[in-house]
């Protein structure tokens, strides 16, 4: 399982402060523990990026790599900003991936960056339409876009599926329905596809206590689908693998010793399978 | 070898609520999606309650404001009228006087009119605030009080003023409803809340929030229909309260209640539209799960009465 640390993103105050202020410090810090966490590649999300996002992009790659041996995740759908990481990306310590393509014509551009930098890149299973409905309409969406991947010369096994997360406080239903699409994406080739998800955009907007729990729990289940990478936070993937074992035995039916533990497994699978009710104190109940 | 028709059963089942002391209202109680009488049990017609104002409903659209022409400058007046003259089951009294932006009583004031209103009638009592989240928690309480054992609804309590107004219909024994804005998940969120106060879970009312008719009915269909299919399939206790559609309030402030035959010809008569859009709404909201309406116009009433005869 490749972990891709989500912690250097433009929506955390320091992060952007930093960012805008070219201070490597709080940068390297970030990076260099999600590294020592376990994260096999940084997300460097620098956003949109409209202005000034090709030297941004170049800082961030340049800025992380000097301190972490690991490759860059480039998250932003400035097309030339992610040129421009692609340049400057060491690959000495791994190939780069570019989040994202998907079957909006905007980011078609973006399978030519790979082609051209061979790096790898997150087929996002999104159209322009909006969200996807179901599990067919992200498997639909997925099959466009690894045909479109060949047209421009990206090798299947260099993409990654993205089937979209979707926040489980007002998307409960698609909560297993990602699930499903992981598997779906995995039949789709030979060998199979790889996946990645924005994990911890399940718990968006849940109480600040129930985010991790929720995240754990759920990166369990989406790994014995078969996921293969997940942007997420590396600390928090250390402890659910630490309760694997509780989770795969509740799975399978079994009790388990800590009957407080088994309370909170149990029913937050039961939210993440929609067979309770999301509510934000379901864990009280 | 016969058709047998296939039947779906569940598992959970509805509350059921009675209301009022003298003449009392029950609804609720059925295991089943709503009317499906022959697959389980629907043991209680939905009630409709007509609303009534402390305040001149001149802000109505004459097609409902002329029906409560001699009636509704006085509130006891009014509900008297609903009671005796058009046979309401219950009566939902809305204490629109106290909001900031009205005439800004007191909950003083309102618990003298809420006293003076249940001396009158003997049909169960509905005691609405003005939906002004600060102000309803000092009014809901003060006519809590001065319904004290009447086995009144006190509403509506939200995710801001919960607290004071929960306390106060729990210490005078009335039932109360949870609003929540058009969220299935926010409406159980606001029910566990409210029962982790010591709340009996079996004297609440869910009001997911309504709509009229062409101005977002689906949601609050689809809200209602999802809360009804998880008190029924998943047996989650903190869904089966009985829901409630608020009908009267968002149907007679839209257009289409209030333009007039000449203005929009192409619409038909307005007495009719009106009637037909709060008839056609409230129906809609009992297809969904709703089992308590609160209506305004006697014709519209009466079509949706005849609606639930047919599907009994």
């Amino acid at each position: 399982m490749l972990i891709i640390g989500e912690k250097l993103s433009i929506i955390a105050k320091r992060v952007r402060e930093a960012m805008m202020k070219r201070d490597k410090g709080p940068i390297q810090e970030i990076a260099t523990r999600q590294w020592k966490e376990g994260s096999g590649m940084i997300d460097a999300n620098i956003g949109p990026a409209e202005d000034g996002g090709e030297e941004l992009m170049e800082w961030m790659v340049t800025t992380i790599q000097e301190v972490v041996p690991l490759p860059i995740c480039l998250d932003t759908t400035n097309y030339k900003a992610i040129e421009a990481g692609l340049k400057v990306h060491n690959n000495e310590w791994g190939r780069p991936l570019i989040n994202s393509t998907s079957n909006d014509p905007e980011r078609f551009p973006m399978l030519e960056l790979a082609a051209k930098y061979n790096s790898q890149i997150i087929g996002l299973t999104v159209g322009k339409g909006g969200l996807p409905a179901d599990v067919e309409e992200r498997a639909a969406i997925a099959a466009e876009i690894m045909a479109r991947a060949m047209e421009y010369g990206v090798p299947l096994e260099d993409i990654f599926l993205d089937p979209l997360v979707l926040q489980i406080a007002t998307s409960q239903d698609h909560a297993i329905k990602v699930i499903d699409a992981i598997k779906m994406f995995r039949e789709m080739n030979e060998p199979p596809m790889k996946t990645v998800v924005g994990l911890s955009n399940i718990s968006n907007g849940c109480p600040k206590h129930v985010r991790p729990i929720l995240n754990k729990y759920y990166f369990i289940m989406l790994m014995n689908a078969g996921l293969d990478a997940a942007i997420a936070d590396a600390h928090e993937m250390a402890e659910a693998m630490q309760e694997k074992q509780l989770v795969d035995d509740i799975l399978a039916g079994k009790k388990i010793e800590d009957a407080e533990k088994m309370k909170v497994i149990q029913k937050t699978l039961d939210v993440i399978m929609n067979k309770t009710l999301y509510a934000h104190s379901y864990l009280e109940m | 070898m016969a058709f047998a028709a296939p039947k779906e059963t569940f598992s959970g089942k509805v509350f059921e609520v009675t209301i009022g002391t003298d003449k009392t209202a029950v609804f609720g109680g059925e295991n089943v999606l709503p009317f499906h009488a022959f697959e389980g049990s629907v043991p209680h017609r939905p009630v409709i309650a007509y609303e009534v104002q402390d305040i001149v409903p001149d802000d109505w659209p004459e097609t409902v404001r002329k029906v409560y022409e001699g009636v509704s400058g006085d509130p006891v007046t009014w509900a008297k009228y609903c009671q005796d003259t058009l046979n309401a089951k219950a009566i939902a009294l809305r204490l629109l006087s106290t909001h900031p932006d009205r005439e800004n009583r007191s909950p003083e004031e309102a618990a003298k009119t809420v006293k003076d209103v249940l001396a009158a009638i003997n049909v169960p009592l509905i005691i609405l605030g003005s939906n002004h989240v600060e102000k309803d928690s000092s009014v809901l309480v003060a006519v809590s009080e001065a319904a004290k054992d009447k086995n009144c609804i006190i509403g509506k309590a939200q995710e801001g003023n919960y607290k004071t107004i929960a306390a106060a219909a729990m210490a005078n024994n009335h039932r109360l409803i949870a609003m929540s804005e058009l969220d299935i998940n926010l409406s159980k969120q606001l029910n566990i809340l409210i029962t982790q106060m010591g709340f009996d879970k079996e004297k609440l009312i869910t009001d997911p929030m309504c709509s009229a008719l062409g101005y977002g009915l689906e949601y609050t269909y689809s809200v209602m229909e999802r809360i009804r299919l998880a008190a029924l399939t998943q047996n989650d206790a903190t869904m089966q309260p009985p829901m409630l559609a608020d009908v009267g309030m968002y149907v007679w402030k839209i257009k289409e209640t209030q333009a007039s035959d000449a203005e929009l010809p192409l619409w038909g008569s307005l007495q009719e539209r009106g009637i037909t859009w709060e008839a056609t709404t409230a129906a809609s909201f009992l297809m969904s799960g709703a089992e308590l309406l609160i209506m305004r116009h006697p014709e519209a009433v009466k079509a949706v009465e005849k609606f639930i005869d047919e599907l009994m």
